[in-house]
């Protein structure tokens, strides 16, 4: 089963449960799709087995070829190509990959080459394989690797998919392949107000899916309200406590570190596995 | 007019508390929220009028005509984004580049106009502030982010300064909120990913050429933690121009839609206004008050 795991708002605790998740499954895979930030690798810790770079397709010119027809900067809808004193400057950060330069320069004078924007490591920690994506600082876009990951999901056993927080379209590249949805959201009402946007987002998508409830205090929950009136089955309720937050400030796996969360995993996992049946 | 940018690369550890408690503080007169896809700086401003909303055109989508197209699947073979499949035009996935109108035969192909957000404006008493909504897992949030700030430009006549929240991560919104800034004040936090990201998005603001500055929220999980962030600073000559304790009035304060300037005898209260008064007075050229 693929698990994806989003919140909307960051620092609900994707990560926390996500890799919890995975750790509780025993055999069972990990993949980080917030390539931007990616943190799964720091509770993991796994060792490495392979390393690849992702790139994308971009043009560049052959300056002697080009006669600044202007044909391929009219045509760019990102701004990526702009002639200056005759000279054709390509804009790689902007550049969408889309070929169209290449493919209507009346001179032919276009190639394509690659561009490395970041990378997916493989690895493993325990016996939970990780597959984690990371963008290079001062990259655009992510979803060239997150489309990378997805053709590397495992086709069997538990696989968590930790995703990226919002709601744009490296969050939806994320979901693609889920068969059920794990929404993360905090007791606070900019928990809630990124909850119904997520929730909003699984429902577009067809996903089925449920809530998790983390980092709960005694009083009112206005996350749990929001379940209660829009009829979501919550998944889970984590407590917010001293210990969870001093583990998770320091890398370390509450599932690894105490039987306790093991078992609130386990139970979530079992959960999961009901739900994504029915 | 100045802008000071609020990030933190990774989500969650403050940047809205942050924003909105020097909103509160600076008796600012423009502000924005740069996190299209998952905007909150609306929900603790203090009370507006409703906002004016207009619908932003990103990326336009293709369209094919059925009745003029010949099925020669010239455009399919040619999308680079895998957007057309069986003659039909996956909306989630075309971007809008073109390809396939130049490259039909028999020009069954147009661009519609797509609405990828709404753009919102709330104006009252001399304030200004902008912000937006990016739709369900749209792909033009740099170009919106971009939108959000000029329309703060254009609608601000006199302020000294703009406060602008930022998204999470170091993608296109982060980048396109970070172009025109004066100053980014990254809100940091002591753990491990709080640590590792607020590494990447020093990358990132030093990749574009901004100043930088860090707070470290929370400070006292993890007092360790805090040191190491203190010294890494330190080392690239980034001040750290205060720390914020650990305080659930944060938590009482946004669940009251407030900002927890209006709780100025708070630990975190008392914290963030010290930060402020620091950062405006000895980096954003503020004279003393």
């Amino acid at each position: 089963m693929k698990i994806a795991v989003l919140s909307g708002k960051g620092g609900t605790g994707k990560t926390f449960v996500s890799v919890n998740l995975a750790c509780a499954a025993g055999k069972s895979a990990y993949v980080d799709c917030d390539v931007e930030e990616p943190n799964g690798h720091l509770f993991l810790k796994h060792d490495i087995t392979d390393r690849l770079p992702v790139s994308v397709t971009v043009p560049q010119i052959d300056a002697n070829k080009c006669t600044g027809c202007r044909k391929c900067v009219d045509f760019c809808k990102y701004n990526a190509l702009a002639l200056i004193k005759n000279e054709l400057l390509i804009f790689y950060e902007v550049c969408h990959s889309c070929g169209g330069c290449i493919l209507f320069c009346p001179e032919k004078a276009f190639t394509e080459k690659e561009r490395e924007i970041g990378t997916i490591e493989e690895g493993i920690s325990g016996e939970v394989a990780v597959l984690t994506g990371c963008l290079n600082t001062g990259e655009v876009s992510g979803v060239p690797i997150i489309k990378g990951l997805m053709e590397k999901l495992p086709e069997q056993g538990t696989v968590v998919i930790d995703c990226p927080p919002g709601s744009a379209c490296v969050v939806m590249e994320s979901i693609r392949e889920a068969d059920f949805c794990v929404l993360v959201a905090e007791p606070t009402l900019f928990g809630v107000h990124n909850l119904a946007m997520v929730y909003d987002l699984v429902k577009l998508f067809n996903k089925p899916f449920g809530v998790v409830l983390n980092k709960c205090l005694p009083e009112e929950n206005p996350a749990e309200q929001f379940c209660v009136d829009h009829k979501i089955k919550v998944l889970a309720k984590i407590p917010f406590n001293e210990e969870l937050g001093k583990l998770n400030s320091r890398g370390l796996i509450a599932v690894r570190e105490n039987r306790q969360y093991q078992e609130l995993f386990q139970r979530l996992l079992n959960t999961l596995e009901k739900e994504a049946v029915s | 007019m100045k802008q000071l940018l609020i990030l933190s690369g990774k989500g969650g550890t403050g940047k809205t508390t942050v924003s909105s408690a020097f909103i509160e503080l600076s008796k600012g007169h423009a502000f924005a929220d740069c996190d299209v896809d998952a905007p909150n700086l609306h929900l603790v401003v203090s009370q507006m009028s409703d906002p004016i909303k207009t619908d932003y055109f990103g990326f336009g989508k293709a369209m094919i005509d059925d009745s003029k197209c010949i099925h020669c699947s010239l455009c399919e073979e040619n999308c680079r984004f895998g957007a057309i499949q069986d003659g039909a035009v996956g909306i989630y996935e075309c971007e809008g580049c073109g390809v396939c109108l130049e490259i039909c035969p028999v020009q069954a192909i147009t661009m519609s106009d797509y609405s990828s957000g709404s753009l919102m404006l709330y104006k009252n008493n001399g304030k200004v502030f902008s912000t937006a909504q990016l739709k369900m897992g749209s792909g033009a949030s740099g170009k919106l982010v971009a939108a959000v700030k000029k329309q703060l430009v254009n609608e601000t006549t006199d302020a000294e300064l703009a406060i602008i929240d930022g998204s999470p991560g170091i993608g296109c919104p982060v980048i396109a909120s970070i172009s025109g800034v004066d100053m980014v004040l990254i809100v940091a936090e002591p753990t491990i990913s709080g640590m590792h990201d607020m590494k990447r998005i020093i990358d990132t603001a030093k990749h574009f050429g901004v100043s930088c500055a860090v707070c470290i929220n929370k400070f006292d999980v993890n007092p360790d933690n805090t040191k190491e962030i203190e010294n890494y600073c330190t080392g690239l000559a980034i001040p750290v121009i205060g720390k914020i304790p650990f305080d659930e009035t944060v938590i009482k304060a946004v669940n009251r839609c407030q900002s927890i300037a209006c709780y100025p005898d708070s630990p975190a209260g008392k914290a963030i206004a010290s930060i402020w008064i620091n950062l405006y007075q000895n980096y954003l050229g503020g004279g003393a008050r």
